[in-house]
């Protein structure tokens, strides 16, 4: 679905108004705070192709991967800004042929990176020995995985993604991922596999943590959990499955100011693929562009912290129950 | 306008319109239940499975629906719902059962 179809059916789909709600709770326009992630979306290219991915991504999809021109234009970019923190993601980055400069040069200048992390393509022949050259390079490893059992995951990712990623779970901690080391940080991110609302990712966390040691002798760090937003294979299978509209209100009726704050669009500059800038992936996906539409190659970071957020009824996804972001919960 | 059958999904949309009749103890009830489902002794999950598994025992659609998503939201899979709804199950069969034992008494009390 393209995406000016998909923001329509969104509209269609719940009569709540998300500047409304926004003004209600006492912030009647979203202005940036301070800029804390760089994001950068190399590309669609991925060697999975998940039910909820909202990035439509998959192993056919190199027709959008992020050219060299444009990563040297990301790079300038960073030099502007303070934002501490490079935050690479796809499709699956690590298929991306600039992938390892990227991260190489983000940590040249200081910077904490962080590598979205599907698990399973560090199973192929091509990453051999990538474990072990992030490690060296206290790249946190940020690992979708929705739930510590077999059943509930490959009803999202596919049969046979489970065992995948408990196999990709033990490299990571033979290379000293998810042992409480700051330089090999190994974070787990969880979505719902369905049309309802992400758990609280506290409470989770120890759960998760004792049944995949019990399970598997896997650790890891930490549990982020994320709503799903109603955006391209999602958004469809909530269309096609009937769940659509009650989903909105879920969202909607789910509204929590306190996780207003901690938007992501208000901390993170979200770089396209082809060098647009984005509040944050999820309006990238929807083609829509920070306001004024501004380009990489012609970044002013002053320009950009003086924007206004750009809302449609989708981001009550990021404002539901405890909040929602790349970084898990915002309250 | 009144449903043409038992049992509308809209009618829990709605259950608030209950305090027409009475604002009063419609307050009352829907405090209580919300001071219920706080987190407590008991965590949020676990009020929200027995919840399901009470749901089950007293039959209520409505119930079901909104415990099962409950459930779901609070961290809870398929696999430990249908263990609830399973002691639901057995507590249901078990009280049938051992309610055998007045029919065992009373069938020696009445025979030879």
């Amino acid at each position: 679905m393209k995406p000016v179809d998909q923001l329509a059916l969104i509209a269609s789909s719940t009569r709540a108004s998300f500047p409304e709600a926004l003004a209600k709770a006492g912030w009647p326009s979203l202005r940036p705070a301070r800029l804390e992630v760089f994001q950068i979306n190399l590309g669609k290219l991925c060697n999975m192709t998940c039910r909820h991915c909202h990035v439509d991504a998959g192993p056919t999809r190199t027709d959008a991967m992020m050219s060299r021109a444009t990563v040297e234009a990301c790079l300038r970019a960073l030099d502007q800004t303070p934002a501490e923190t490079v935050d690479i993601t796809g499709g699956a980055p690590e298929l991306h042929p600039e992938f390892r400069y990227v991260v190489e040069e983000a940590r040249r200048r200081g910077k904490h990176v962080i590598d979205r992390c599907n698990l399973s393509v560090l199973l192929l022949p091509r990453n051999d020995g990538l474990i072990e050259w992030l490690a060296e390079r206290h790249v946190e490893i940020v690992a979708s995985l929705p739930h510590y059992r077999k059943r509930n995951t490959d009803a999202q990712r596919g049969d046979g993604a489970f065992d995948k990623s408990i196999e990709a779970l033990r490299l990571l901690n033979a290379a000293g991922y998810g042992r409480g080391n700051p330089e090999r940080l190994l974070s787990l991110m969880m979505n719902p596999a369905g049309a309802y609302l992400a758990p609280p990712q506290r409470e989770l966390e120890s759960e998760w943590k004792a049944a995949l040691q019990r399970d598997f002798g896997i650790t890891f760090d930490r549990l982020l959990a994320l709503n799903n937003m109603p955006i391209s294979r999602f958004l469809e299978w909530l269309q096609e499955s009937g769940n659509l509209e009650p989903y909105m209100t879920r969202l909607a009726d789910g509204f929590n100011a306190a996780a207003v704050a901690g938007l992501m669009c208000r901390n993170t500059i979200s770089v396209s693929w082809d060098g647009r800038l984005y509040d944050c992936d999820f309006n990238q996906m929807l083609e829509l562009d920070a306001e004024p539409p501004m380009t990489i190659e012609t970044f002013d970071f002053e320009r950009w912290q003086a924007r206004e957020v750009v809302t449609r009824g989708h981001c009550f996804g990021c404002t539901a129950g405890a909040g929602s972001s790349c970084g898990g919960a915002t309250t | 306008m009144m449903s043409e059958h038992y049992y509308d999904s809209d009618h829990l949309k709605g259950f608030g319109n209950i305090a027409e009749g009475s604002p009063e103890l419609a307050k009352k009830f829907f405090d209580y239940y919300a001071a219920v489902f706080a987190p407590g002794a008991l965590t949020e999950r676990e009020k929200a499975l027995i919840a399901l598994a009470v749901a089950h025992t007293v039959q209520c659609p409505y119930c079901i629906d909104a415990y099962t998503t409950e459930s779901l939201q609070k961290g809870a899979d398929l696999e430990q719902m249908t263990e609830a709804v399973h002691v639901a199950c057995a507590i249901r069969g078990g009280a049938s059962l051992v309610h055998g034992m007045q029919m065992k008494e009373h069938a020696d009390k009445v025979g030879m």
